[in-house]
């Protein structure tokens, strides 16, 4: 369990790193470049706004480094191209925005049941159906429900700032070959299209596993397969118990979280991404005006800190989940509390990002129903 | 002294397959089999089953072996040929596969001219579901999901997958072959081992189209579906080799 006071994590980054130079690029381009730092050498990809810094780089910057970049003709075949690219062994990575993450669920559920690990992004944006351009995180529910058909789970790394975003696309790779399943980045419009100042590490320790079940030509072996299909029920419940027993482990080893001033606070905003950098300055704003407030921010929504979560209900008082989107981690964490405290939710849609001050007022209400002072 | 002039090709595993009695599966995967010993490429080819009535496409060959989502073949054997361009990869597809769901990922992959061989088996319905109208299924013909026969003004006619991606610049090689008869199936074998032997050689996309008869769902005997391919498939389906790129070239 990773869990990190808030700036601890910056700070220790930064110094490992002296030797790193520091860059100012967007979100999507610094994610970009972190995949291929971390090993990624095919990437398969779509147009669609606001992920479009994400293709025009890998364009530009795969060939420079021996790597593929190639446009597919639909979401569907970048993903099903991600799936070949892993079937024999590489690391390969897609990239998209909500409309189009729909379209890669057939492919995600694949690479679930036939175990191959993969990195897709989610640069979100607002929906249902073909929605808005604007930033959103109306796919927290499809995101970590499994958006796909079938019992399969897989990581889901929410990072909120630039910085963030390249250290936890690193870690994808890793995740992602350490279990043989995809993992997910959770982005949104805001962060991709943000410039901030980065420091993408040269060489970043990353752990590549030797891959022997990769489809690699059966030379001095039996024949490998990579399958999802087992038609006699009970071998494919053996397959599912398998399937199982790793996520089981991830929800073990792979729940992080971060905190701000929660020791001493009376509301606790939870809110993860871009949301939660939102929520970080509403701390600030209301301990000035004397309220003791803390946010709890989930860096992977799943698994999702409930244990973490849980145990900070007996200092707390009411709970406040802010998303972009019209309630959908709320009920995780509604999960976490089991009742014994109030959680509300306040959120925009559409694309809308809320501003500070809205959040404030909302907690100042939330504590005069509470009667909390 | 005796020699063995007809024997299992190493690149077939000695199982049972679950085919109907007739089906022409067993014939391409015999030739593939062979061609893939001969050429000497076994353990650095990978193939990719279809899902549809090939879907155990893994059982049956002794080699690499991957599934992938209903018609999306071609992308899976693009992302393997991109990260691995050693290895000889070939795409095993049904009419329903290639020519309904993954129409989109056949165009493509050929008009890239990505260098893989798909095998494209055309028997007119599905089979794995239960024998509904394919894309391919001929002008009039009965299916479950065309009681009173395949109605052009309806749904259209038959798709010439060969004669449709010849039109795309990229395609090296594109042939239909039927498995009817001994000299067809020589020919079929001819035809597959030039697309393998291309893909070897570096000479981009190939495919090769095999009428293939599948009495089941026909509703016909297996010996009355091999004439019913001659009398009633081939007058919708003409033979031959619709683009040989390659040969071009070096006539020119």
């Amino acid at each position: 369990m990773a869990r990190t006071e808030s700036g601890v994590r910056g700070e220790r980054a930064q110094s490992a790193r002296s030797h790193d130079e520091r860059v100012l690029m967007c979100g999507n381009e610094a994610m970009a470049e972190a995949a291929i730092r971390a090993g990624c050498r095919y990437y398969f990809g779509y147009p669609i706004t606001p992920q479009n810094e994400v293709t025009a780089y890998m364009a530009q910057r795969m060939p420079e480094v021996g790597g593929v970049f190639l446009q597919s003709e639909s979401e569907l075949a970048a993903v099903n191209m991600v799936f070949g690219a892993a079937a024999v062994g590489a690391r390969a990575m897609t990239s998209s925005s909500s409309p189009g993450i729909s379209l890669k669920q057939e492919g995600i559920s694949y690479l679930a049941g036939c175990e191959l690990p993969a990195v897709i992004a989610n640069v979100m944006r607002g929906g249902p159906g073909l929605g808005s351009i604007g930033p959103s995180q109306s796919d927290y529910f499809q995101a970590t429900r499994g958006g796909g058909h079938g019992d399969y789970r897989h990581v889901v790394l929410a990072p909120a700032t630039v910085q963030e975003l390249v250290d936890l696309t690193i870690e994808a790779f890793d995740v992602a070959d350490r279990y043989r399943n995809p993992v997910l980045v959770l982005s949104d419009g805001v962060l991709g299209q943000m410039m901030e100042p980065v420091v993408i590490p040269e060489h970043p320790e990353t752990h590549e596993p030797p891959k022997p079940w990769a489809l690699t030509g059966c030379k001095g072996r039996e024949p490998n397969w990579i399958k999802s299909l087992y038609l006699d029920v009970n071998e494919l419940e053996r397959h599912n118990a398998k399937l199982q027993a790793k996520y089981a482990q991830m929800e073990r080893d792979e729940v992080r979280y971060d905190t701000l001033r929660i020791e001493d606070a009376d509301v606790v905003l939870v809110a993860f991404g871009m949301v939660a950098r939102i929520c970080r300055s509403v701390v600030r704003v209301l301990r000035e005006r004397g309220v003791r407030a803390g946010l709890f921010r989930p860096i992977a929504v799943w698994p999702f800190p409930y244990e973490a979560l849980r145990a900070t209900r007996g200092r707390a008082r009411v709970y406040l989940v802010v998303e972009m989107n019209a309630g959908q981690m709320v009920e995780d964490v509604r999960l976490a509390i089991e009742g014994r405290r109030p959680v509300e939710f306040y959120g925009r849609t559409g694309g809308v990002v809320m501003t500070v001050e809205e959040v404030v007022v909302e907690v100042e209400k939330l504590l005069a129903k509470e009667g909390v002072s | 002294m005796s020699e063995a002039v007809y024997q299992m090709p190493e690149s077939l595993k000695h199982v049972v397959t679950h085919y109907c009695a007739g089906c022409g599966h067993g014939i391409v995967q015999r030739l593939i089999g062979e061609i893939v010993d001969e050429l000497g490429i076994r353990e650095r080819t990978v193939g990719i089953a279809p899902v549809g009535c090939a879907v155990l496409g893994y059982d049956y060959f002794n080699f690499d072996v991957s599934e992938a989502a209903h018609g999306r073949t071609p992308a899976v054997a693009t992302g393997m040929k991109r990260a691995r361009p050693d290895l000889i990869v070939f795409s095993y597809q049904g009419d329903g596969d290639l020519a309904a769901i993954g129409t989109a990922e056949i165009i493509h992959a050929g008009n890239r001219g990505e260098n893989i061989t798909v095998i494209f088996v055309n028997n007119g319905v599905y089979g794995m579901t239960g024998g509904q109208m394919a894309p391919t299924t001929l002008v009039g013909q009965v299916t479950k999901t065309t009681p009173r026969g395949r109605m052009v003004e309806d749904v259209g006619a038959p798709l010439k997958v060969p004669e449709m991606l010849a039109v795309c610049d990229r395609t090296a090689f594109l042939a239909r072959c039927a498995l009817n008869s001994p000299k067809h199936i020589r020919d079929a074998k001819r035809a597959l081992k030039k697309a393998f032997q291309y893909q070897v050689d570096g000479k981009g996309f190939s495919l090769v189209e095999f009428l293939s008869p599948c009495p089941t769902y026909w509703g016909v005997e297996p010996l009355e579906a091999l004439k019913w391919i001659d009398e009633k498939v081939l007058p919708e389906y003409p033979l031959g080799v619709m683009k040989d790129a390659p040969a071009q070239a070096e006539g020119a």
